[in-house]
């Protein structure tokens, strides 16, 4: 293995296709060299509420053509790659399987070695790729369906220091938004709403504040802004535009709070490790909100750590991630052979308790 | 079916979270692969926190403690309840019922257990086995009525058991 790795990523785990390829020289910042997202090619895609992309039979006649241009972008022949990266896991089946059968078929033809990533992966070691940090850092992943906190200590160390029991942030503003009238994605509409709203009319809950621990709880936030609309509808026949300001301003103010509290937990708990150059780095959708990017940047300043942000477009499906998460596996000494297979369920920490509350409520029973 | 047979529809009201949770957890045993479970009602009615508590049972009688996150964006969320195969699934992104086929769907009727979110997006997929559960606000913040219902005689026979004892609770 030489200083020099350029990798191919494929990633098809979600709604998007992609390709793209990234070269790392040793002591030196990665570059990509090409990324390509075909379908919902919306930075927005974060927030989920798009059509999905389910057949597999779309993601293999996408994948072939993102992969010839990704190469075309890059000015790279196959042949100059050193091993194919590709998305095992954990997603939509048919979509995996056709990304990872697409770069089995690549493998096989052109001798190169074959890297299965766990699509998590990929997003938490994103800020290695952009920032440059050094193991270990904190980590507030909020994608599409996900959002948790992860300790990453290296390349396939992940520690999760909690996450949602229910709904994540970015489906409770697309449902905010669906109660109220907006359109989707709901992320940055139910945001511009709140640009005019009074976030301290309607006394919305902060979910499992009162609970130890970095678990988060959305569902019942979504509930709440529900119940408050048809209060007001009871009250008056309808909602005014204010109210629906004022209604975004009061979810969006909760979720705020949530995420903020939650992070200066989970930082603690981080800072408790002396990391030599402390960093809290949120990915996602969440970190394209103003209002909760500021707080989480204010809280991670309280414990002196580096705020660290990538841009949305690495923090939506893409395939630049999924590269250089196969250059770290593979610099680790990772590959994998044609058995590679195609896991939908695969959580990227198996050893830490998965959750408080409703499983041991399950137990008791 | 015998004169005690709890009659579908069958309605009843869950005061709160826990009430819903239990009604799940007392169903529970009585499911299997095979079983469709039609979770109908508008957003924040309480179909993922019913299918939540039912997972969860079946995972914790398994010895398992898992999250069971919302499937609205990944559509389908599948658990391994020891033999058990159960598929988690919210169809409210589909916007058309052959999106159903590619997603494996129909095999899953056949061979897991199924919980489905948003049941109008199957159209002329809904197998004639399923047992619809129709959830929707009650007269308080926290209550929800739940209204059990199916076109298939045997539910009625099966699920009388254990919703006599719910009428009795």
């Amino acid at each position: 293995m030489g200083d020099t790795l350029t990798i191919l990523g494929l990633e098809s785990s979600c709604d998007d296709t992609a390709a793209a390829v990234v070269r790392h020289c040793v002591g030196e910042s990665p570059a990509i060299l090409s990324s390509v997202v075909a379908g919902q090619n919306d930075l927005h895609a974060a927030y989920g509420g798009v059509v999905p992309e389910i057949a597999a039979r779309a993601h293999a006649e996408k994948m072939d053509v993102c992969v010839e241009q990704a190469l075309r972008d890059a000015d790279v022949a196959l042949g100059d790659v050193d091993a194919i990266a590709v998305t095992a896991g954990p997603g939509l089946i048919g979509g995996v399987l056709s990304g990872v059968m697409c770069a089995k078929g690549l493998a096989a033809g052109s001798g190169l070695p074959l890297i299965g990533v766990n699509h998590l992966a990929g997003h938490a070691l994103t800020p290695r790729l952009t920032d440059g940090l050094t193991f270990p850092y904190l980590m507030l992943l909020v994608s599409g369906g996900h959002c948790q906190f992860l300790l990453v200590s290296s390349a396939d160390e992940f520690t999760r220091l909690g996450g949602t029991i229910d709904d994540a942030p970015g489906e409770a503003f697309d449902k905010t938004a669906r109660i109220l009238g907006l359109a989707q994605p709901g992320g940055p509409i139910v945001e511009r709403e709140a640009l005019n709203g009074d976030e301290k009319r309607f006394r919305l809950p902060r979910p499992l504040l009162d609970r130890a621990g970095c678990d988060m709880s959305f569902s019942g936030l979504k509930t709440a802004v529900l119940r408050a609309r048809d209060a007001l509808v009871a009250e008056k026949g309808g909602i005014t535009v204010q109210d629906r300001a004022d209604l975004c301003a009061g979810f969006q103010g909760s979720v705020r709070d949530v995420l903020a509290e939650k992070s200066r937990r989970a930082l603690r708990e981080y800072m408790a490790l002396n990391p030599a150059s402390p960093a809290f780095a949120v990915a996602g959708g969440v970190a394209a909100n103003q209002a909760i990017r500021g707080a989480l940047e204010t809280v991670s300043a309280e414990f002196g750590a580096q705020f660290v942000a990538p841009p949305l477009a690495l923090c939506t499906d893409n395939a630049a991630m999924i590269a250089w998460a196969g250059i770290e596996r593979y610099r680790a000494g990772h590959a994998d052979d044609m058995s590679l297979s195609a896991r939908p369920r695969w959580p990227l920490d198996t050893s830490s308790p998965s959750m408080l509350g409703s499983g041991k409520k399950g137990a008791k029973a | 079916m015998s004169a005690n047979t709890v009659p579908l529809p069958f309605s009843c009201t869950l005061r709160s979270e826990e009430e819903t949770a239990k009604l799940a957890q007392r169903l529970a045993p009585a499911l299997g692969a095979g079983d469709v479970l039609l979770l109908q009602g508008p957003i924040g009615a309480g179909k993922t926190h019913f299918a939540r508590s039912l997972i969860q049972f079946l995972m914790a009688r398994d010895g398992h403690v898992e999250d069971v996150p919302s499937p609205t964006f990944t559509l389908v969320q599948t658990y391994d309840a020891g033999a058990l195969e159960i598929w988690h699934s919210d169809l409210y992104r589909l916007t058309h019922p052959d999106e159903v086929t590619e997603l494996g769907l129909e095999d899953a009727f056949e061979t897991a257990l199924c919980l489905i979110e948003w049941p109008d997006r199957l159209g002329e997929l809904v197998p004639e086995t399923a047992l619809t559960l129709t959830f929707s606000q009650g007269d308080t913040d926290d209550a929800r009525q739940l209204t059990l219902s199916a076109t298939d005689p045997r539910w009625a026979d099966r699920l009388t058991p254990l919703l006599a004892e719910a009428s009795y609770d």
